[in-house]
């Protein structure tokens, strides 16, 4: 499995064509009519429809769901960085009774499965008078991501600098102006990598939100396509121009934050 | 462990410090209150909730006032739905752990290495888990359509009908398989791949000394050498997989004649949607007590030594 054989190259081409074949159908299914679908799966169009996608880029209900979504992401991704890292600050740098016990509390919802909750978190979320407001969203959602979230923060700043404190606090600088002017510029490698993969979580979300919103003007996108699935049923161009076009932004965000993604992923699962 | 708190620098600054004992626990406090509060409020008392609410009946409305003890779960055990759903669950992590996982670990011992577009590969093979579960599960909806589907096509080639594998009550957990194999085994490769990095060049450029092929360095270096990394993702793999519900919503909902539950769809559609608080939370309770005794006996046992 060393040398760069033709053999193995053949092999891992045949491999790629299982991911790329579903997804290479399902955008030129989108370019297709009904009719033709049903003979040319495979082939390209022989004549292209653009009404698939030109009629879902002309719907006003698309760009509401998509952006909720943005909304919900973005709230969803600004409290997990700040609270997380605040968090993450004090168990790695400051000294007090409790550190280690609040610290593992809050690892805990690594092991809780979010499904055992959602009744009870309707229920709360309800009582609070949340329901049909983008907290019901955001709030549960930054507080599953708290565990990782401050797993890979705190494991971060452990391993800043430390002439960086001593010089610091001689100089008198109080914790929390470190924190806000030290610690947080020189953790952007970690922010991004955090904040991408709440991003994407949140992005991806369905579940949660099934549960938590009934206004459809309130949709995420995910929802959203499931109202429009359930219009169109077995009308697939259009169904698959519109899976299309969430498919598209999600691979382009990937492969731009590709290298934040996979540290997000592999760290902690490796032990160098 | 001997964290940094223990650390030499750590007593030079505490000392430093004492003046500002003051201003430490208020560091402290204004930093972790939103935070403990937040997480209590919206992952801890849910989950103890579930706990309690799963002895009741309970429609949600006023308080649960119908203690019902552990009937909610004694019908969970005799319904053969749910029992299936468990079942289907199973099934999930052997597809994960037994073709998934080799295939990942298989694919990562080809490209982790000197492979020139070996980035390429890796992106494609990583793309499905980028893919929200719910678009994964759509696109295998129309793959799997024995009308316009891609299954179509290759029952086409052989001029024969196509069968509609998610609507055959027989075969539909099997097109769920292969969905959850194709969208997950390129976050395994990802992981490997990483791993195989971290292993010291030396030890690899020793055996080929020692005249090892690949196939002998894998089998005997390297996949030895990946255990602590295996054991990870062979973890994350159950824990992942006996939550699964948003790659079933758009394939089967469950169906046909509630065939393709998972514990999490069972409980959506008996619990959550029949507004059944107290039924659900016991649900809750059974994934919750399986994930919680997986996850300490695979920390107590095989993750103890790393």
């Amino acid at each position: 499995m060393n040398r760069q054989s033709p053999f193995l190259y053949l092999i891992l081409v045949l491999f790629s064509l299982i991911i790329i074949i579903p997804i290479y159908t399902t955008v030129i299914g989108g370019f297709k009519s009904i009719g033709e679908l049903r003979v040319n799966i495979l082939g390209l169009p022989n004549s292209w429809v653009f009404d698939n996608y030109v009629g879902i880029v002309l719907n006003s209900k698309f760009w509401t769901y998509i952006s909720n979504s943005i909304l919900y992401a973005g709230l969803t991704v600004f409290f997990t960085i700040l609270l997380s890292s605040m968090s993450a600050f004090v168990f790695a740098h400051i000294h007090f009774i409790g550190n280690r016990f609040l610290f593992n509390y809050l690892l805990l919802g690594l092991l809780f499965p979010f499904a055992t909750a959602i009744l009870p978190l309707f229920l709360r979320v309800r009582d609070l008078e949340l329901l049909g407001t983008v907290w019901a969203v955001v709030l549960p959602q930054v507080a599953f991501s708290f565990g990782f979230a401050i797993l890979l923060f705190r494991s971060f700043f452990r391993e800043l600098p430390k002439d960086l404190f001593d010089s610091a606090f001689i100089d008198g600088c109080s914790y929390i102006n470190f924190y806000f002017r030290i610690t947080l510029p020189l953790s952007l490698p970690i922010i991004a990598t955090v904040g991408v993969i709440t991003l994407i979580n949140s992005w991806n979300n369905y579940l949660l939100p099934l549960i938590m919103i009934n206004e459809e003007n309130l949709y995420p996108w995910p929802l959203g396509i499931m109202v429009f699935r359930g219009e169109y049923m077995t009308d697939w161009p259009k169904i698959l121009a519109y899976v299309s076009l969430t498919l598209l932004p999600a691979i382009a965000i990937f492969l731009a934050a590709q290298k934040y993604i996979i540290s997000g992923l592999t760290t902690g699962s490796v032990k160098e | 462990m001997g964290g940094p708190l223990d650390h030499p620098f750590n007593n030079m600054l505490r000392k430093l410090q004492s003046s500002t004992l003051l201003e430490r626990y208020s560091t402290v406090i204004i930093f972790l209150i939103p935070t403990i509060t937040i997480f209590t409020l919206f992952v801890v008392l849910p989950v103890g909730e579930a706990a309690y609410y799963s002895v009741y009946r309970w429609n949600g409305f006023g308080d649960p006032d119908k203690y019902v003890g552990l009937k909610n779960y004694e019908y969970l055990f005799r319904n053969d739905t749910f029992l299936l759903s468990l079942t289907n669950n199973i099934s999930i992590i052997g597809i994960s752990l037994f073709a998934q996982l080799p295939f990942a670990l298989l694919l990562a011992l080809m490209i982790y290495d000197k492979l020139k577009g070996a980035s390429v590969f890796r992106a494609i093979f990583f793309v499905p888990y980028v893919l929200a579960e719910i678009v994964t599960g759509l696109i295998w909806a129309y793959i799997y359509d024995g009308n316009y589907g891609l299954v179509a096509a290759i029952w086409g080639i052989f001029g024969a009908e196509a069968p509609f594998i998610i609507a055959d009550p027989k075969y539909a957990i099997y097109s769920i398989l292969i969905v959850v194999f194709w969208k997950f085994f390129g976050l395994h490769m990802i992981i490997y791949i990483a791993g195989l990095q971290a292993i010291s060049k030396e030890v690899i450029e020793a055996s080929k000394m020692d005249g090892a092929g690949p196939f002998h360095s894998a089998i005997f270096i390297k996949i030895p050498m990946l255990l602590p990394t295996i054991r990870v993702s062979v973890f994350l793999s159950i824990l992942g997989s006996l939550q699964l519900f948003d790659i079933i919503m758009p394939l089967t909902g469950g169906g046909p004649s509630n065939t393709t539950h998972s514990m999490v769809t069972y409980l959506y559609y008996f619990g959550v949607m029949r507004m059944k608080i107290g039924f659900g939370s016991a649900i809750g309770v059974v994934i919750f007590v399986i994930c919680f005794t997986i996850a300490f006996l695979y920390q107590r046992t095989l993750m103890r030594r790393d």
